[in-house]
């Protein structure tokens, strides 16, 4: 019997990273106290009205351009409806219809092997990106059998960017996601932290046998951190083979991920077969997006979004930044990567190379093995290192000068850890961890250590 | 701006020249509104605030300083617009007691021009019906009831049971704000038109209702009927007051996306004289069923008018009408279903006291909180927006939609600057009466003269023209093109001059009048 084929789509919500939120002037903030970031719009106040903020539009098509979409210069709002506690008007606006953006791609890379030696490249579809509201939130409090609710989060734009279901396994799923995150936190049209609820992702997993059309999929939510969306959609993928080999079918429905258990459980069904009753919203006009073709005459680029305008204003994304790495430097593809998986890393590392003689190549290795994983054993950011890149660097001339062994220069780097203020030299003066190059001084130690060992070279002299 | 022309013993010229005080006419009104509580046109009255606002108008007629033509100038607002620290309440139980925390545009923007806020008026709950009579504060009377013109033509039985029983209605939604306008107990009112809830009130009650077109007023803190239709409305006795509140009101708001960018300026009506160069449009599918041969005597009379003086009258074919109930009915309750959904209680307004679940209390605080006629439009709504309804009901009601707009549009572009319709059917009804069909009925019968101008966007306005046989006001409706407010405004002021439309015999006022409340043919404040 042929093996199953899983089918992994994701739909990731990313929370647009702007000083006011998509549709009110009211403040973005994480963690603030409860309630104070709401105007009378978030609150569905009667009689209010949306005004679109410019900048959330302006991330959504920067993320468009960036994930190579084309962008509808004409796009449209519409409200979905269903009640809940943290949904404040009934609806919330979305793009159901016509979105921002649609069919682009993003290309990821994975290891196919452990120790990162050889990494293949993939590519997922984009079915679209839309702008919608993110809604507030809620606690239910079943203790006192009340539901408490903060709208802080309410009318935060949100861009949920829809991955066509080409991906197989959690593995692809998850780097594809930290591929998207990277991308985002480039372009700094989203922060993109799952941990503060900045990027949230969904899974949709089903298994079908070869030839066969798709089966049933179901639907993952609560992961919160990449690792476990790896561990989700494995699990998920494990559950429907059992279940379908043991003779059973799968529901189209929601299952939560339970990062305790490492499994995914049925969610409690909040909505049941929801119709949201979409319907155009009616306060908002069409959006209109410009280029350099389409702009009025009488325009400029403050008045209108020009697409073409943004886009000659694109940072380097990842993909390019590896690209640029590995040609100037000559490092291996999986050290760009790893470069640039963490923050701040790349740039660490082209400053060091910046103030040493040390081949990149060679620090590489340095930046890598050594550093990068004291700040992972302290969880450490870079920017919180207490080596700075001209402590390294110099510790590095050193090496390179022959002024010091490879072994003395790690322990140099253990010390050098401690933060203590003292310079490499002085840790090697400190603890007398100059190479020799003086001969004599050499034939002397060596004498003496032979002296004092005489029945040992007796021994081995004959041989 | 200055409004160089009108009548000079107009009530903004004597307040200028100090014949009359701000406080003086504020207290007026608040006397009269007390003595005609009986029509039960306010929901309530801002006593204080407004003996404070109008202090401080004196101050600055005092100083020679006043802000402009309305400083001073009374004015009642129909309470679905939102103002801050007065009761808000749509005439719902959902909303008893709701003091907003801000102020829509129209009513910043009079604030800021120095009017004086009178009060909150009566209306159909959430502005849907016709009558000003479903309403939780109960229905509004038609100050005409209380008309000597209409008396002397009613057959009273005993002289109390003709007051208690055969007061007709104002129409609506916002009879209210007609019956204030009409009882002189504000200068102007702002009401709201998404079917003809401005001009259908203002005909039963003989005064000046503009329905301005689509996107020329703010709707930001207007509390939505339906979104793509709503507009502010305005209430006054002459056209020229109604220009005057226009100008003061229209231009783009960065809180309302769907308000238009142009800058708008204000503008003054000229004194037509020569409508040779006018053509005049006779839709004949306004000839409705049902529309009484009074009213259609009456257009016809109007139409010659226009035709002796020179202008051209063409017979013209709007004819997609006939759907326009229908379609309006989809669009509609569609909207309403998902304006209505933030109503659950949990942030503002009325909660109901469930405890169970929240879906419970979403549930009681709805059905304690709404009418039947609410919940009866939202049910439809919903039903019209569900998946496999949508494209057979909403979509098509858009396409329809569209059709009834282009009607217009081919009407305009074949030369006709104006239309001339009937505003309703026929003369106000009585109360008991109009009661005896439901609300939606009513609704459909009466909103087809008004409504297809709201699908279509275009400005419109009730003109009162004469009274009818049982002594009530009839008005006619001017339809223009959009944008072209001015074009129909002057049209409308040279007509009203045309046909003279007697000023309303009420006790009340006469008592109150001390040269104020002129008798002229409209007591106007421009």
């Amino acid at each position: 019997l042929a093996p199953w084929v899983p089918v992994v789509g994701l739909e990731i919500h990313a929370q647009i990273s702007s000083n006011s939120k998509l549709f009110s002037g009211s403040q973005v903030q994480f963690a603030a106290p409860p309630n104070s970031l709401v105007s009378f719009f978030d609150a569905s106040l009667p009689g209010t009205l949306p005004v679109l903020n410019r900048r959330c539009v302006e991330a959504a098509v920067m993320t468009g351009l960036a994930l190579n979409c084309s962008i509808n210069k004409k796009s449209l709002f519409d409200r979905k409806h269903y009640f809940y506690a943290d949904l404040p008007a009934g609806y919330q606006i979305t793009q159901q219809r016509v979105p921002i953006a649609v069919n682009g791609s993003l290309s990821y890379s994975l290891c196919i092997d452990s120790k990162m030696s050889q990494m293949v490249t993939k590519t997922v579809r984009i079915k679209q990106i839309q702008l919608e509201q993110d809604s507030g939130k809620s606690l239910h409090d079943d203790t006192r059998s009340q539901t408490l609710v903060d709208l802080n989060r309410a009318g935060v734009g949100l861009m949920e960017v829809v991955m066509e279901p080409d991906m197989c396994c959690g593995e692809e799923a998850a780097a594809a996601v930290r591929e998207l995150q990277l991308i985002l936190q480039t372009l700094g049209s989203s922060q993109a932290v799952m941990a503060e609820g900045q990027l949230r992702v969904d899974a949709n997993v089903s298994v079908h046998r070869p030839g066969e059309p798709y089966g049933v999929r179901t639907e993952v939510k609560n992961i919160n951190s990449i690792r476990f969306l790896a561990k989700a959609v494995d699990y998920e993928i494990q559950r429907q083979i059992e279940e379908l080999e043991n003779g059973g079918t799968i529901l189209n429905e929601t299952r939560a991920f339970d990062s305790k258990l490492g499994c995914t459980v049925p969610m409690r069904d909040k909505e049941g077969k929801q119709d949201y009753r979409f319907m155009p919203e009616p306060n908002l006009p069409p959006l209109i997006l410009y280029d350099a073709k389409s702009l009025p005459a009488n325009m400029n680029h403050q008045q209108v979004i020009n697409i073409d305008w943004i886009h000659e204003r694109l940072p380097d994304l990842p993909s390019v930044k590896r690209e640029k790495l590995v040609e100037q430097y000559g490092i291996l593809p999986e050290h760009s990567f790893a470069l640039l998986n963490e923050d701040g890393l790349a740039e660490f590392f082209e400053s060091v190379v910046k103030q040493t003689q040390m081949k990149p190549k060679k620090v590489i290795g340095w930046i890598l093995n050594h550093l990068l994983s004291y700040l992972k054993q302290y969880s450490l950011t870079v920017k919180e290192s207490p080596i700075s890149s001209f402590l390294l660097a110099d510790l590095l001339n050193l090496l390179e000068k022959k002024e010091i062994s490879s072994t003395a220069a790690k322990q140099v780097l253990a010390e050098l850890w401690k933060g203590e203020g003292k310079t490499p030299l002085e840790i090697v003066k400190e603890q007398k961890l100059e190479l020799l190059q003086d001969q004599k001084e050499l034939e002397q130690i060596c004498q003496a250590v032979i002296d004092g060992q005489e029945n040992e070279v007796i021994m081995m002299v004959p041989g | 701006g200055t409004l160089t022309h009108g009548l000079r013993s107009q009530v903004s010229a004597a307040l200028k020249e100090g014949r009359v005080t701000p406080t003086e006419l504020c207290q007026r009104c608040l006397a009269l509104i007390k003595s005609t509580k009986f029509l039960n046109a306010y929901i309530t009255v801002a006593e204080e605030t407004a003996l404070k606002q109008a202090e401080e108008s004196e101050d600055r007629y005092k100083k020679g300083q006043p802000l402009g033509i309305l400083d001073g100038i009374p004015i009642a607002v129909k309470d679905n617009f939102n103002t801050a620290g007065i009761e808000t309440t749509c005439a719902s139980n959902m909303l008893k007691g709701y003091i907003s925390p801000y102020n829509a545009t129209v009513v910043q923007k009079l604030l800021d021009q120095g009017a004086v806020l009178l009060g909150k008026t009566n209306l159909d709950e959430f502005a849907m019906g016709s009558g000003s009579t479903d309403g939780v504060f109960g229905p509004v009377r038609n100050p005409w009831s209380y008309s000597r013109q209409y008396k002397e033509k009613s057959v009273p039985k005993s002289h109390s049971e003709d007051k208690e029983f055969n007061w007709v209605i104002t129409g609506g939604s916002s009879g209210g704000s007609a019956a204030a306008v009409s009882s002189f107990t504000c200068f102007a009112a702002i009401g709201s038109d998404t079917g003809g809830s401005t001009r259908n009130p203002a005909a039963h009650c003989g005064v000046v209702g503009l329905k301005p077109t689509y996107g020329l007023i703010s709707r930001h803190g207007l509390i939505p009927l339906v979104n793509s239709m709503d507009v502010p409305g305005i209430l006054t006795r002459c056209v020229d007051d109604a220009a005057v509140l226009l100008g003061s009101l229209a231009g783009h708001d960065p809180k309302d996306s769907t308000t238009v960018q142009d800058n708008f300026k204000p503008f003054d009506l000229p004194d037509l004289t020569d409508v040779s160069k006018l053509s005049i449009g006779i839709p004949k599918e306004y000839r409705a069923p049902g529309l009484s041969s009074e009213i259609l005597a009456l257009w016809s009379k109007a139409a010659d008018l226009f035709k002796n003086a020179g202008a051209k009258v063409v017979e013209v074919s709007l004819p997609h009408t006939r759907y326009s109930i229908v379609c309006y009915h989809v669009l509609c309750t569609a909207e309403v279903a998902s304006n209505m959904a933030r109503f659950d209680g949990l942030e503002y307004g009325h909660r109901s006291d469930t405890k169970e679940s929240t879906e419970s209390m979403y549930a009681a605080t709805r059905r304690e909180g709404f009418n039947d006629v609410v919940r009866g439009r939202i049910l439809s709504g919903n039903y019209f927006l569900l998946k496999q309804n949508y494209e057979k009901y909403f979509v098509k009601a858009q396409k329809v939609r569209r059709l009834i707009a282009n009607d217009f549009v081919e009407v305009f572009r074949s030369g006709v600057d104006i239309l001339l319709t009937p505003t309703t059917l026929s003369d106000a009804a009585p109360y008991l009466e109009f009661i005896r069909e439901d609300n939606r009925t009513r609704s459909a019968q009466d909103d087809i003269l008004t409504q297809a101008a709201n699908m279509a966007g275009l400005p419109a306005i009730n003109v009162p023209t004469a009274l009818s046989e049982r002594g009530l006001p009839v008005g006619l409706q001017f339809i223009g093109r959009s944008f072209q407010e001015q074009q129909l405004l002057t049209v409308a002021k040279w007509f009203e001059k045309q046909v003279q439309f007697p000023t309303i015999e009420l006790e009340e006022v006469k008592r109150h009048d001390n040269g104020v409340f002129q008798h002229q043919k409209s007591a106007s404040f421009s």
